[in-house]
């Protein structure tokens, strides 16, 4: 997966080409009579490109380089046979990189909760890991738990085709609303399942991240996903912060650092002692208020003002609630009295 | 590299698979088209043993199994041929919707160098006569992100060679040089990690990917180590970050319309006068005392008093530290 990269874009192109011309021989092979179109686009090569590949494999064989030594070919109109293969009837074996990235790819799919024909998947991960042989001791181990009855559920509703009602709860507004979507995709993102759709409430398309749709309706309506809505490019992340949306600079003691591995920050710098100043991007200044009260009293608004207020006055009204006595009827039995192998804990699991 | 280049390596490849004898470079030079100089003239063969030896490189890098021996005892030259049973991929008889799930896979990696090795591979496969269908879908398909010291680590895990990188925790100033002998790579969760054997610390770690620092540097010589035989990777990592029981229950009174966050989880919710009152499982009361004093005033815990005094005691804290911002005119 790494070639030199003192060596350049045209030597490595010319070696995607010898790579390319040895596999064509057994893929012609394997075809007798395949339609130069139908080949070309199978390989993600133009027909012109294939042809040209097809003359320079015309002009190579065996020692001796006579008529029939040389690898031949019948053409019949548009299609193409392979008479003579010179020797090269296989493709090469798997490099240990190729045999990496798919037997580590089957494995992920394989691990994904809710994904269809696990089986499938399965079978053929053991066919290429025999194939690839000791090439994969490949020292992966891939481990994606999460909640497969709800991801199935899901998957079984965006396949249904039809448009879904939802409650959904918006953390970034801690607050569940119902909406209609139409779906068009689900996908798994950092180990979390999310199903993609066009919202009719936001007009837009939207993410929704599965373990936050609280309930699901399908509705007696085909989903209709507008033209103008096409899934995006996740290939960043999930969440990639835009620049105009509010920045905020929080001065981080040591032990609330983690938040750094866990946001998208804009920068980090060292500030006074052990503190740093961390400057992230939110959606909402209100889920800002409710993020920095929760993170406690390591972090302190640097910016905006307003945002530094707010965290102050919240605090404040607070507090003021808790001086007032709490209300009669509040002394229940204590914690400690509460059956631990309580039935309603998996309902309350996250 | 152009058309006469790309046509000798082909010829070399088919020369030398279809032989059994090893051919030395004479041999080959005086056989395979693109290769004819004259071996009396230094110049000339100064750059035929030059091409030869960019070409042999190239086929390496292919991964095309270049053998080296002499044809007899007699012979003190090198020689060079492939053997058909090293060079081909072996039959994988794939049934179509095992093919399918293989065409999937391929797809998945959003990291540059893994796309490419995994369409590569299939193009092999492709090659082999595997037809794979590439409209076929499993309905949820995860995208395959890796830190960049992920490839080299898998290889040095695969060679059995020693590591060195340099690593940093948040919690930490500085990074620290950490030596490893990896046994392997794991993601858990979706994040990526290494388990290996700490030779500083003598004793069996793992380090989060996403927290090496630079390029991991590979020290020792391959197959220097052997892991413990059946060695549970997911075991190493999973014993750190598994799931909390939350056997405690605290019971809140949140305003009417609010904390829609907490209700979601709540186990009983009862409505009042003065709001609704929610009974909370939890697990660690400070983290619940951190989750509960985002809501503000809009939550107010009533049961246990450890959760309450935690929350009160932050809600002081948190208070006396952006009143001294607001009187010394911001947080600089």
């Amino acid at each position: 997966m790494t070639r030199p990269a003192a060596r350049g874009a045209s030597s490595r192109a010319s070696a995607d080409r010898l790579a390319r011309l040895l596999n064509l021989v057994p893929y012609l092979l394997a075809r007798p009579g395949i339609e130069i179109a139908e080949a070309a686009g199978d390989l993600g090569v133009t027909e012109r490109q294939l042809r040209e590949d097809l003359e320079l494999l015309w002009v190579c064989g065996l020692p001796g380089y006579g008529p029939g030594d040389l690898i031949d070919m019948a053409f019949d109109g548009d299609r193409v046979t392979i008479t003579y293969d010179a020797g090269i009837d296989r493709p090469l074996r798997l490099t240990p990189d190729e045999a990496l990235a798919l037997v580590v790819a089957l494995r992920m799919l394989a691990e994904t909760p809710g994904v269809a024909n696990r089986e499938a998947i399965e079978r053929a991960l053991a066919k290429i890991e025999d194939a690839a042989g000791d090439l994969v001791g490949a020292p992966v181990a891939v481990r994606l738990p999460g909640d497969t009855r709800r991801v199935e559920a899901l998957r079984a509703a965006v396949e249904g085709g039809r448009a879904l009602r939802i409650t959904y709860y918006t953390a970034a507004r801690d607050e569940t609303t119902e909406r209609v979507v139409d779906p068009l995709r689900m996908l798994m993102v950092g180990g979390r399942a999310y199903v993609e759709a066009w919202c009719r409430r936001a007009e837009a398309v939207r993410l929704f991240r599965a373990d936050r749709i609280d309930a699901i309706t399908e509705l007696d309506e085909p989903a209709t996903v507008p033209p103008q809505a096409v899934p995006h490019d996740r290939t960043e992340g999930v969440f990639r912060p835009s620049p105009d949306l509010p920045l905020i600079t929080l001065r981080v003691g040591r032990s609330e650092r983690w938040i750094t591995e866990y946001y998208p920050c804009e920068r980090v710098e060292a500030g006074d002692g052990d503190l740093w100043l961390v400057s992230l991007r939110v959606t909402d200044l209100g889920w800002a208020r409710r993020f920095v009260l929760g993170l406690g009293p390591d972090v302190a608004v640097v910016a905006p003002v307003e945002l530094a207020e707010q965290v102050r006055a919240t605090a404040a009204a607070a507090l003021d609630a808790y001086a007032v006595p709490a209300p009669a009827a509040t002394v229940r039995a204590p914690a400690d009295s509460v059956p631990s192998g309580d039935t309603a804990v998996s309902a309350g699991a996250q | 590299m152009s058309r006469t280049r790309t046509e000798r390596l082909v010829n070399l490849v088919i020369c030398l698979l279809s032989t059994r004898r090893f051919l030395t470079a004479a041999q080959i030079a005086a056989t395979v088209p693109g290769y004819e100089h004259d071996p009396d003239d230094a110049r000339d063969h100064e750059a035929f043993q030059r091409k030869f030896e960019r070409d042999k490189a190239e086929l390496r890098e292919l991964g095309v199994p270049l053998e080296t021996g002499t044809a007899s005892v007699f012979d003190a030259e090198p020689g060079y041929r492939i053997a058909h049973r090293e060079y081909a991929l072996p039959d994988i008889p794939l049934e179509p919707d095992e093919a399918a799930a293989v065409g999937i896979a391929a797809r998945l990696w959003q990291h540059a160098g893994l796309a490419a090795a995994a369409s590569s591979g299939l193009a092999k496969l492709r090659a082999a006569g595997v037809d794979v269908d590439p409209q076929a879908t499993l309905g949820l398909e995860p995208m395959v992100t890796v830190d960049p010291a992920f490839a080299p680590l898998t290889a040095a895990a695969r060679d059995r060679r020693e590591v060195g990188f340099d690593y940093r925790v948040p919690d930490r100033d500085a990074s620290t040089r950490r030596r490893l002998q990896p046994w392997g790579v794991v993601c858990w969760r979706g994040r990526w990690y290494v388990v290996g054997h700490d030779l500083d610390r003598d004793a069996t770690r793992c380090f989060r990917l996403s927290r090496v620092v630079g390029a991991v540097r590979v020290t020792g010589a391959p197959g220097a180590y052997e892991p413990p035989a059946g060695v549970d990777l997911i075991s190493h990592v999973a014993r750190w970050s598994g799931p909390v029981e939350r056997t405690g229950r605290a019971t809140v009174l949140a305003a009417p319309g609010r904390a829609a966050g907490l209700r979601r989880w709540a186990v009983e919710v009862t409505a009042g006068s003065e709001g609704d009152r929610l009974v909370l499982p939890y697990a660690d009361p400070d983290g619940l005392a951190g989750q509960l004093v985002g809501y503000g005033p809009d939550v107010r815990v009533l049961d246990p008093p450890e959760v309450r005094e935690a929350v009160i005691q932050r809600l002081k804290e948190i208070a006396a530290r952006h009143d001294e911002l607001a009187v010394s005119g911001g947080a600089r």
